[in-house]
């Protein structure tokens, strides 16, 4: 439970260990609550376990150890209480793949049929979600001839024909173009008074357009979880922004080590010739910051203090060991 | 079993689309077709090839129960080679493809997973086998003289129940291994040592060869023991479910 939300998706001690390759420790022990009619979205740079993570919600692996629940019921691969617990429920795979000699009409249909649907309602329901993702006029065309792009689309229709009142969705952006991103987002966003919605990816400024709560994995750890304000509240931390005139690049780079080696400058980014200091000392950046630079003999053409981003909290929690290859 | 009746038609449409109903049922109709003109005119064909090599050779002359014993003998050949075909792929290719993921995170038990394939295989092999001795008992009667109908019906059940075993051990190397060559490998391969384990005295009724003797005597009119015929019956039965039966244990407890 967190708080008086009753939890869609509870995960208790939930370990998975992949046997071979030195036995890889894919998820370890983690604890999560998917809070009922939250967007939910599951963050971490690339192998930190979001994917496993889900389809051991899924039921799709089993976990090493620890348990996971969906409204209270435990999941399971066969059981009886396993089958209810994945009735009303969407589900997305990072790279979908579907029967090539249906149509999309039919897999979509077929969907809504395995989760409960009468048929002419699956059929229904087929048609206005496939319209509902852009693929209404591919409705009839196998789905051997869709591309990539039309294939994510086709998994977000078959996930949505039985209005699920949970939603996971790994990765649901990742083949999509610009338009086809944005319209998915608003979707998932909409979805928000009817159903839970966890979703997993590496684009920080999806979760940050969209969800209510961010949980973040690395290493198969859950390193930190909440509301987005409140993340942004407890981990982030006063930034400034300097962008130096161009053709100082000798002296940028003293500023930036005698940065790194003050007491109340916790971090330095450096990205397009641009600089972001983050402080632990406000009080005394905002004093002792601007000396510096002009001790350092460097031009600035902005100096700013911003907003922190969702981006810094992920860069200060994980970042460091992955080099900032998860933001987009 | 959840969602079972929808897979299965999922299935069968799965086996017409993708062409593999009506590849099995040519090759069934060309075995029903081919198997009492083979019995008609094989004599006739080797005294034309061996010509005076013969010479003292007596060539029996056809008899109609020679042509339920050629097509029980295609059948066993070709028919197997069909079912283990259509088994092969039936768990290992859906698990490869990712297409068992989808499936399995609806509320969809393996259980009824592995129960709808398994008897869309047996429908299809049910279907192709009917026309086989369908065709090859009009072609019987055109040719030779009609046999007892009730004897034909049973040896379709019963060439239809030895595929249906060959296929079983099949789908449990595609469940098990997780892959469609290894699979089949496993289904020849206890096609080749149950066949010659057949040739065994007293061992060859408890296993699906042991079905031959009474199904060819039963479409030749031959009367036949009830025993003959409710043992291998009965064996078969045992390894099909025994195998089914580990398809699904092993299949429950696999990541996908």
């Amino acid at each position: 439970m967190t708080g008086e939300i009753p939890a869609a998706v509870s995960c208790r001690g939930l370990t998975k260990r992949f046997t071979g390759n030195g036995g890889v420790l894919a998820v370890a022990a983690l604890d999560l609550d998917v809070p009922a009619g939250s967007v939910f979205g599951l963050l971490g740079p690339n192998g930190a376990g979001k994917t496993t993570t889900l389809r051991l919600i899924t039921g799709l692996a089993r976990p090493t150890a620890g348990v996971v629940s969906i409204d209270g019921r435990p999941v399971s691969a066969s059981t009886d209480q396993g089958l209810a617990a994945r009735r009303g429920i969407g589900v997305l795979d990072q790279d979908p793949r579907y029967y090539g000699w249906m149509s999309g009409r039919e897999l979509v249909e077929l969907a809504g049929r395995l989760q409960g649907l009468a048929a002419s309602e699956a059929r229904a329901r087929a048609m206005e979600t496939l319209g509902l993702v852009g693929l209404a006029d591919a409705a009839g065309r196998r789905v051997a001839g869709y591309s990539g792009g039309m294939r994510q689309r086709l998994g977000i229709a078959q996930a949505l024909v039985a209005r699920p009142r949970l939603l996971i969705l790994d990765e649901p952006v990742s083949s999509l173009d610009p338009e086809g991103r944005r319209d998915l987002l608003v979707l998932i966003a909409e979805l928000r008074a009817s159903a839970t919605v966890l979703f997993s990816t590496h684009v920080l400024a999806d979760i940050e357009r969209i969800c209510d709560r961010v949980g973040i994995l690395d290493h198969g750890r859950l390193v930190t979880e909440g509301p987005l304000d409140d993340l942004l509240a407890r981990f982030a931390l006063p930034l400034y922004r300097l962008d130096p005139e161009p053709g100082q690049d000798a002296a940028v780079e003293t500023l930036t080590a005698t940065l790194r080696g003050t007491p109340w400058v916790d971090g330095v980014r450096s990205h397009e010739g641009r600089l972001v200091v983050s402080v632990s000392d406000e009080r005394a950046a905002s004093a002792g910051l601007l000396p510096i630079v002009v001790a350092a003999g460097v031009r600035l053409a902005v100096f700013e203090r911003v907003r922190p981003s969702l981006e810094d909290v992920f860069l200060r929690l994980v970042g460091s060991e992955n080099g900032g290859e998860a933001v987009a | 079993m959840s969602g079972g009746s929808i897979l299965f038609r999922k299935e069968l449409l799965e086996s017409w689309r993708t062409m593999r109903l009506p590849i099995v049922a040519g090759l069934f109709l060309l075995v029903g077709l081919s198997s009492p003109l083979l019995a008609k005119f094989l004599p006739e064909i080797v005294k034309a090839a061996a010509g005076d090599q013969l010479v003292g050779v007596v060539v029996p002359t056809p008899v109609p129960a020679d042509a339920a014993d050629q097509l029980w003998k295609n059948l066993a050949q070709f028919g197997a080679f069909a079912a283990i075909v259509l088994a092969m792929g039936a768990v290992a290719t859906e698990r490869d493809r990712g297409t068992a993921a989808f499936i399995l995170s609806k509320s969809v038990s393996r259980g009824a997973f592995i129960v709808a394939k398994v008897a869309a295989i047996g429908g299809v092999l049910a279907v192709c086998t009917t026309l086989a001795v369908v065709v090859g008992w009009v072609y019987t009667a055109i040719l030779f003289e009609p046999l007892p109908v009730g004897g034909w019906i049973a040896m379709a059940i019963l060439a239809w129940l030895g595929l249906a075993a060959w296929a079983a051990l099949t789908f449990l190397g595609s469940t098990v291994t997780g892959s469609a060559a290894a699979a089949a490998g496993l289904g020849f391969g206890a096609l080749l040592v149950l066949s010659i384990a057949s040739a065994i005295p007293n061992l060859g009724r408890f296993l699906p060869g042991g079905l031959a003797g009474p199904a060819i005597a039963l479409a030749a009119g031959v009367p036949v023991e009830a025993s003959d015929v409710v043992t291998p019956v009965i064996a078969t039965s045992v390894l099909i479910a025994v195998a089914l039966g580990v398809s699904v244990w092993s299949f429950r407890r696999q990541e996908l």
